[in-house]
């Protein structure tokens, strides 16, 4: 009874609100809920003339052909490592980069070099894998500047044992500049009688990176970690889309390119959303126990 | 103090590895405008790194500015840019404005009715289906409606409306001003960077986006800029652009053209980024506040 009068008071007050709320609201039921009603289709034997609702079900079948299919090892795997590799070298890149920043003294070329640095991140992905195509084609940049040495063209694009190092130093290339600007802005929060206490003890400025810097970007780094561990079974599906080929399909292709082609192309509904499904779970539980753990560690929290 | 000759050579070598850097990040750029400018025949002789063009020719710019394609490409995106961020920028100020109100009864499950979304989400088949049923395949609304709001961008711009005192929203419903115009007049005013930097990434996002015109739209008359890209610098596609040139010049033209395409189409980013960059660093920190 209490409750109905706080809603009434609240209705009354806040009305114009609600009725404001209503297009966004609107908009998450139906491009939000409304893909996750869909996602039902997992589990039945999904004909577009039926419709979603009339399908008929068939349990766990499409779940059972993926596990069992012989693709499915290969798309774990791709998806993991490429993930890991990324985390392995383009996740430390960044705080490298970010720390060699804040050492330069002088302001003016610190800023240019930030600002080219940040330049790649806005590029589009397109243009990006467009230039890679090109420079590293067989008569390509790349082949003509190793060829000075006398190696024999690569044509790398096409060569599977190229695919994850190309994708993960071309990802460096683009952000790590861009991936520098947080752990930029948590130095600057440091505070600075810190490095006086430090010279003080005579400490280079070497060990003051080694010992105030970095520990003072501790915090932040963890954190971003934690959240990329959360996404350890996510790969967009874009670059790889734009970079690989039947060739490279064995390192190359990810749970979200199958899903792309197995689906969109080939009409593989039912199938296909049961294969997004199952990443879609995985990375909810992933997301999730990594925003408890970074609970636990401290006050921060993702929501 | 004086730095000691270690930490001298530590500056020199660290303002090295920074030039380097700028290097590597800007040479595929010029080599790219030094390839577009090239003369064909010459620049397929070239080998190596480029200095400067090899001959000097600016067919491969007429061609790229001759192919009804790019131009199209161009207009699409345009539009598209603009509309979508548009409506992008409404409804996102929209439900930020609605989860900032102090006193909402419902505030906190509407907030987690939205994250759940960031957390959880139907995927691409699903969506794609949607989208099919609604009859908006084969449609621009197609690329703009279902990602009208970006969750992420919808809570930063909340927490910026958070920060406007309650005074000014209680002293303007004293003057008979409702929630519209609070919005409109008071709260968007007072957020011009949030704003800013929500334009621009939305924009952004809009001009770079291919995936969902390439899954969405069938008509090549729709296409938005990066899909006709897609096809000239990754399916390889030039030779529409080249009416009357002979097989033998084919090849050779039709790398020149590649580069005068990624020219035209970054040129406009690249020159605005400059100026604006300050406004996407500033959306960076503003967004890790929240982390």
């Amino acid at each position: 009874m209490q409750q109905l009068r706080t809603i009434r008071t609240d209705w009354k007050r806040n009305w114009a609100a609600y009725v404001m709320a209503l297009p966004v609201i609107a908009y998450y039921i139906l491009f939000h809920y409304g893909p996750m009603y869909g996602l039902q289709i997992a589990f039945k034997d999904f004909s577009l003339a039926k419709g979603i609702g009339a399908s008929a079900w068939i349990g766990f079948e499409h779940f059972k052909d993926f596990f069992g299919g012989i693709y499915f090892w290969r798309l774990i795997r791709n998806t993991l490592l490429l993930n890991l590799y990324e985390l392995l070298f383009g996740f430390p890149a960044a705080i490298i980069l970010a720390l060699l920043l804040n050492e330069i003294r002088a302001v003016l070329f610190k800023r240019f070099v930030q600002t080219i640095s940040y330049l790649p991140h806005f590029i589009s992905l397109v243009v990006v894998a467009g230039m890679m195509v090109d420079f590293l084609g067989r008569t390509g940049l790349v082949n003509q500047l190793i060829g000075v040495f006398g190696i024999e063209p690569i044509d790398f694009l096409k060569e599977e044992g190229w695919f994850r190092f190309l994708y993960v130093s071309s990802g460096i290339w683009q952000g790590i500049g861009w991936g520098s600007i947080i752990y930029l802005a948590a130095m600057a929060t440091i505070d600075p009688t810190l490095y006086e206490a430090a010279r003080m003890d005579g400490a280079s400025r070497w060990k003051q990176m080694l010992h105030v810097t970095l520990p003072g970007i501790a915090p932040t780094i963890v954190i971003l970690f934690i959240l990329n561990m959360g996404n350890l079974l996510t790969v967009g599906s874009e670059k790889v889309l734009l970079l690989y080929n039947p060739l490279t399909y064995e390192t190359a292709d990810v749970i979200s390119t199958y899903v792309y082609r197995k689906g969109i192309m080939e009409a593989s509904y039912d199938f296909t959303a049961a294969v997004g499904l199952f990443n879609s779970v995985v990375s909810f539980v992933l997301i999730v126990s990594a925003n408890s753990v970074i609970k636990r560690l401290s006050e921060n929290k993702l929501w | 103090m004086r730095p000691t000759s270690g930490e001298r050579a530590f500056g020199s070598i660290n303002t090295l590895l920074m030039i380097g850097l700028c290097v590597v990040m800007l040479y595929p750029f010029i080599y790219v405008l030094f390839a577009s400018l090239s003369d064909a025949a010459s620049f397929i002789q070239h080998r190596g790194i480029m200095l400067r063009p090899a001959g000097f020719n600016l067919d491969a710019y007429r061609a790229v500015f001759d192919n009804p394609m790019i131009a199209r490409g161009y207009r699409n995106t345009l539009l598209y840019v603009v509309l979508g961020t548009s409506i992008n920028l409404f409804m996102t100020a929209l439900g930020a404005y609605v989860l900032s109100r102090p006193n909402l009864y419902f505030k906190n499950a509407v907030m987690f009715f939205i994250v759940v979304t960031m957390v959880f989400h139907g995927g691409l088949i699903p969506t794609y289906l949607l989208v099919n049923q609604l009859g908006m395949m084969n449609s621009m609304w197609a690329l703009l409606i279902p990602t009208a709001i970006n969750t992420f961008n919808l809570i930063i711009m909340r927490t910026a409306f958070q920060g406007i005192p309650v005074s000014l929203d209680e002293s303007a419903r004293m003057d008979g001003a409702n929630d519209w115009t609070i919005l409109f007049r008071i709260v968007l005013p007072l957020s011009m960077p949030v704003v800013a930097v929500m334009i621009l990434w939305y924009a952004v996002g809009h001009w770079n986006s291919f995936f969902s015109a390439l899954v969405y739209l069938r008509d090549r008359e729709a296409y938005p800029l990066q899909l006709v890209l897609r096809e000239i610098l990754i399916a390889n596609d030039t030779d529409s652009m080249m009416t009357d040139a002979g097989a033998s010049d084919k090849y050779a033209i039709g790398e020149t053209i590649k580069y005068a395409t990624i020219i035209v189409s970054t040129l406009p980013i690249i020159c605005l980024y400059p100026f604006l960059q300050k406004y996407f660093v500033k959306g960076v920190m503003i967004g890790a506040i929240k982390e």
